[in-house]
């Protein structure tokens, strides 16, 4: 291509309190072409696109459109060139409907809004490009791929020429990215530029005309779609050759069922979906991987064996023990340890020190008096031994949680739920997020507990992480167990089949 | 937080506020009054004398408590705008055992009178705390609305039922029997409702740092999501933390009934409860903070009614200043971070 | 109970209603974009005692009326330079802001304490004769006000900008635009219409001075608010039926029937209570989701 860019940006540092997000990056997009912003999580990329939203104020670099030096100081100065911004969280709001959702990013509105008028407008666009989207229906009521249907309507009514999305397949099931990347290709070929955020090689390498890869802020390099490969591409974000957690010896004998579930139905509350007839059971020293598009009932599982959802029908047994109606504090005490993704808002108080976020499960192990006072020597004690087992570096213990990182976070909540008697671990995409050493970190935690012989229900988007770790697999779909398999004796594409629900056998 | 800018802050909040008690000082001079005066009579009768400290005391002692009643939910991370309307139950139901308390000693009336008040307040804290428990009601909207409902009930006991015989004229109960007044210190007006205002911020302070069950209340106000997943009975403290802000309300009502006015009328609170909540605010419901910040809100209520006598300049006064000394420090930024860095230093 | 006596009835509801509906329409534009200010009491006594004093004064009382509205404007921009400017808590802002209308508003209208001033004039509605529905122009005003809030929030683009702010600021920033400012906007509408709905009480309806003299319509107004669901044609019912306990409660006394005025005062309240209990319940996305929040901005904070 010898045109200039649509879009570049050139010399781009931007600096946040501890972190620089993004030093000395250089990007660019021209008129119909796909470019892919690749990299692992904190690389920088959200920072990079909004900044080319105005969303950001970068510390230094320029940002030029058809060759112009444009400074870009707000999202509405970006519309106005034209460049428009889906984000990952999506910036719609539940409470309007689709229509007012759409109308709030017209800029040449009228100052009186017909329903009638905007209805019958947002109806041809959403039919000419095949979104299917009713304009009168709150945006709450509307499923997470309709609402990206709808940010991408809302630029589409705004004429923007450059469409960014920040990783627009995240939310999405595997069938409903094929169709994302296929209205994608049609943009292009209509002259649009697309940018799109992913950590996935594979998508990548399918959609994208070049791709951009960014490792810890920095460009690591950038390619045409059709000079990558994938072992090119893991170079360019890690750097080195990524170790993989080693597969190891499946076993085929284990001890006592831990948990069992029966026919666990539950009650549909706003958008979760319920469980039907889920029956699910956990052996001593076993490793039950749950797979599944977020979304399908895996949280709910979660937090039935919790106890934070009461099934409607269906027998919940732990330990032997008939456990339905326990509530939490009691499937705590009885040792069920949890690990769910995104310690900071699901496990551990923001401002509470690391030391208080440990006594903070079962406290009444370290209460003096009855509840007046504190152990605190007995606590530091636990969380140091819990450190040591685990072979994790030791946190301050004075350290405030929030001010840790997302991987010592969850080291943190580790040591918490894993330095006691327990007998079953659950973890909730206990991986998500995090970096790679973090995340190998708890899933040799996992492994550890399963080597003391305790059972271990490890929900999971991560086919990889699953297929290494689990002596079993089943598989979710619409709150039911569609498929249980061994790893060892089947295969990723065919798991992922399953997610979806399309030919399972 | 960085020491010299915490030292620069305070330096200029202080600054600013000597500005707003200048601007105060003008706005006298320009009505004709003696602001120096004014300054001199209020420091002279409220701080140098003994009477008038007692008279400040006195006055702080319902803002102690019903910076409680704001402090307790607050931990829990609730807020709790009720405290006026708490104050009225707790005086209503104190009132209610202090005229009906068959002929006990003191030392039994008194104890029992004040539980009646905090359980009247109590109950005031645990309507909206149990609808905020179920989800179904904010606790800011619930409280908001019984701050008007408590008062109405007040009103129709003291002009319906509880109405004294002997007083046609103005609306209030028969003055409660010398064993259910709260005894004061010597021959001074202070009494004993200031001491048990310490006592609870003490005991308050020593709950949320010191127990199992302050941890367990902060973590729910810290974050309740992962209070759930850790077995923390999410829904009793919240409930909890309503009665217990409640109940210290309901104490600062009947104390200030059992202790000053000895009857219960309508006109027993010049917005107690709503500057509780601002002084514990103001104290980011740090104990020692409460124990500042009322003190400066009672001096200069205090040194109203002194102004008041002294340079005829009416009551309502004290409210501009209060005002502007609250308006200056809601305009810095870092007040906030200025009130949690005292709490900090104190849990330190 | 006959005719007549409903008639009165909904006549005095009706002039009880409209200065409360005033500051209720104007905080339903506030807390559409997200401010609860619990010092709309303060503001309303700033515009009565101001619009009284200068009605003595000036013998106009349509000029008294719109000063009185405009100080209010001018003193709550006190709130909207704390609350959007400087991030300060909305609810401790607004309670210092009370204290500052109750206040000020004690010590301006100080010296006319018992004085007459210059009434609204009454235009009747049933011809000259009828004692009944005779209402001063801001009575009519008042209605037709809350109709166009109505239309203003659900029909036009800055109606749909205000609530975009209201359930998410950064959104709306993203949206291109300015929390900031729509704030603002609306934080001077919310003192205007706080200091009108104070100056009418005072120049329309009571037509007297006295300290206080609001006597709570502030914070009734917000408890109008919520029972109406943040929605302005709903609150016209709202202030009706506030309006018609206060004038049932006048009715009955003047009868000397038994029944204790707090009752009837203590029935609105609890009637909210239980609207919000009812509709409360499972209903999602009625309040204002960004509701009392402090919008720091864009950028976010380190740590």
């Amino acid at each position: 291509m010898d045109k200039s860019p649509v879009l570049r940006a050139e010399g781009i540092t931007k600096r946040f309190p501890g972190v620089v997000a993004n030093n000395r990056v250089n990007f660019d997009v021209h008129a119909g072409e796909i470019h892919a912003l690749l990299g692992e999580n904190g690389a920088g990329k959200s920072t990079l696109v909004k900044i080319l939203y105005g969303f950001y104020q970068p510390d230094s670099g320029t940002i030029s459109l058809d060759g112009r030096p444009t400074p870009i100081r707000s999202p509405r100065e970006a519309r106005g060139h034209g460049i428009g911004l889906v984000f990952q969280g999506f910036t719609l709001i539940p409470a309007l409907t689709v229509a007012e959702n759409v109308a709030l990013f017209l800029s040449k509105l009228d100052w009186y809004i017909s329903p009638k008028k905007l209805a019958a407008q947002i109806q041809e666009a959403s039919r000419r490009y095949g979104l299917e989207l009713e304009p009168k229906t709150p945006v709450w009521q509307l499923s997470v791929g309709q609402q990206q249907r709808v940010e991408l309507l809302k630029l589409l009514l705004t004429r923007a020429r450059v469409l960014i999305f920040d990783e627009p397949s995240k939310v999405l099931a595997p069938h409903e990215v094929d169709t994302l990347f296929g209205i994608f290709r049609d943009l292009r070929n209509d002259g649009y530029s697309l940018v799109f955020i992913t950590h996935k090689l594979r998508e990548a390498l399918t959609c994208a005309d070049r791709i951009t890869v960014l490792r810890q802020g920095q460009v690591a390099g950038s390619l045409n779609a059709q000079d990558a490969s994938e072992e090119k591409l893991v170079e360019l974000m890690f750097g080195e050759p990524l170790k993989e957690v080693a597969t190891r010896e499946r076993g085929s004998k284990f001890g006592k069922p831990i948990l069992e579930l029966v026919d666990i139905c539950t009650r549909a509350v706003g958008t979760t979906p319920a469980l039907r007839q889920v029956s699910l059971t956990v052996h001593e020293g076993e490793i039950v991987g749950v797979a599944g598009v977020s979304g399908n009932g895996q949280r709910e599982l979660g937090d039935v064996i919790l106890g934070l959802i009461k099934p409607t029908t269906g027998k919940k047994i732990f330990l032997s023990q008939e456990a339905t109606a326990w509530p939490p504090a009691r499937m705590i005490g009885q040792g069920v340890a949890f690990v769910p993704e995104d310690p900071l808002a699901m496990a551990v108080v923001p401002w509470f020190s690391v030391l208080e976020n440990v006594a903070l499960l079962s406290p009444k192990r370290f209460s003096l008096y009855g509840g007046l006072g504190m152990a605190w020597d007995k606590a530091r004690a636990v969380a140091r031994a819990g450190f040591e087992r685990l072979g994790l570096n030791p946190l301050p213990e004075r350290a405030r949680a929030a001010s840790l990182s997302g991987g010592n976070l969850q080291r943190l909540v580790l040591v918490r739920e894993l330095s006691r008697d327990y007998k079953l671990v659950v973890g909730l995409y206990p991986t998500r997020g995090l970096d790679v050493r973090s995340a190998n970190a708890v899933r040799q935690a996992f492994l550890q507990a399963r080597a003391a012989g305790k059972g271990v229900l490890l929900i999971s988007e991560d086919l990889s992480e699953l297929f290494a770790l689990s002596d079993r697999i089943v598989v979710m779909l619409r709150g039911q167990i569609v498929g249980e398999v061994r790893p060892d004796q089947t295969s990723l594409t065919e798991v992922g089949r399953m997610m979806v629900g399309v030919g399972h056998g | 937080m960085d020491k010299n800018r915490l030292a620069a802050g305070s330096f200029r909040l202080l600054l600013h506020v000597v500005l707003i008690v200048g601007v105060f000082a003008l706005f006298l001079w320009a009505n004709g009054k003696d602001p120096i005066q004014a300054v001199r009579d209020t420091v002279r009768i409220n701080l140098l004398q003994w009477r008038g400290l007692w008279g400040v005391m006195v006055r702080m002692a319902p803002l102690l408590l019903t910076a409680l009643a704001a402090a307790f939910p607050f931990r829990a991370g609730l807020i709790n705008v009720g405290g006026e309307g708490q104050f009225f139950l707790g005086a209503l139901l104190g009132t209610w055992a202090a005229l009906n308390v068959p002929g006990l000693p003191q030392w039994i009336t008194v104890p029992i009178v004040l539980l009646a008040g905090a359980v009247g307040g109590g109950l005031w804290g645990w309507i909206p705390g149990l609808l905020r428990a179920r989800g179904w009601v904010n606790e800011t909207i619930s409280t908001l609305l019984l701050n008007y409902l408590a008062p109405l009930i007040v009103g129709y006991f003291v002009f319906g039922p509880w109405r004294a015989p002997e007083l046609a004229i103005y609306p209030q109960t028969p003055e409660f029997p010398d064993v259910a007044r709260l005894p004061a210190l010597g021959t001074t007006r202070l009494h004993v409702g200031f001491f048990i205002g310490l006592l609870f911020l003490f005991a308050y302070w020593f709950f949320i740092h010191k127990t199992r069950w302050g941890l367990e209340m902060r973590s729910v106000g810290g974050n309740p999501e992962a209070s759930r997943r850790l077995g923390v009975p999410v829904s009793r403290w919240v409930v909890l933390a309503m009665v217990l802000g409640g109940a210290m309300a309901g104490l600062a009502g009947i104390a200030e009934v059992a202790a000053v006015h000895y009857r219960l009328k309508l006109a027993i609170s010049p917005g107690y409860g709503f500057m509780g909540f601002l002084v514990n605010w103001l104290a980011g419901s740090n104990p020692v903070g409460i124990v500042l910040m009322s003190f400066v809100v009672a001096l200069i209520a205090s040194g109203g009614f002194t102004l008041q006598i002294t340079q005829r300049i009416p009551y309502a006064a004290v409210n501009v200043l209060l005002a502007l000394i609250l308006f200056v420090v809601l305009a810095k930024p870092a007040s906030g971070i200025l009130a949690k860095s005292l709490a900090r230093r104190w849990k330190a | 109970m006959n005719g007549d006596w409903f008639l009165s009835w909904i006549s005095g509801a009706i002039l009880y209603a409209a200065p409360l509906l005033y500051p209720t329409v104007g905080e339903v534009l506030g807390q559409r974009t997200g401010m609860v200010n619990l010092g709309l009491e303060g503001l309303m006594l700033l515009g009565a005692s101001t619009s009284f004093a200068l009605s003595v004064r000036l013998g106009n009382p349509w000029v008294a009326v719109f000063l009185g509205a405009g100080v209010g404007l001018l003193a709550n921009l006190i709130y909207a330079f704390l609350v959007v400017k400087r991030n300060a808590s909305q609810l401790a802002t607004g309670l210092a802001l009370m204290f500052f209308g109750l206040g000020v508003s004690a010590l301006l209208g100080k010296p006319y304490v018992g004085q007459m001033a210059a009434a609204l004039p009454k235009y009747p509605l049933l011809g000259p004769r009828s004692l009944l529905f005779r209402y001063d122009l801001l009575v009519y005003v008042a209605f037709l006000l809350a109709a166009l809030a109505w239309v203003f929030l659900f029909r036009t683009r800055w109606g749909l900008q205000l609530r975009a702010v209201g359930e998410n600021p950064a959104h709306a920033y993203a949206a291109g635009i300015s929390p900031a400012r729509v704030r603002l906007a609306a934080a001077c509408v919310v003192g205007f219409l706080a200091g009108l709905g104070g100056a009418q009480l005072a120049l329309g309806v009571t037509q007297t001075w006295s300290e206080g003299m609001t006597a709570g319509r502030g914070f009734i107004a917000i408890a109008l608010v919520i029972f109406s669901r943040w929605n302005p044609l709903r609150a016209i019912v709202g202030a009706i039926l506030f309006g018609g306990a206060v004038v049932l409660q006048l009715q009955l006394q003047a009868r000397g029937i038994g029944i204790s005025p707090f009752f009837l005062d203590m029935f609105p309240y609890v009637l909210t209570l239980f609207v919000l209990l009812l509709w409360g319940r499972g209903v999602r996305h009625t309040a204002p989701a960004s509701l009392g929040r402090v919008y720091f901005g864009t950028e976010e904070r380190g740590g």
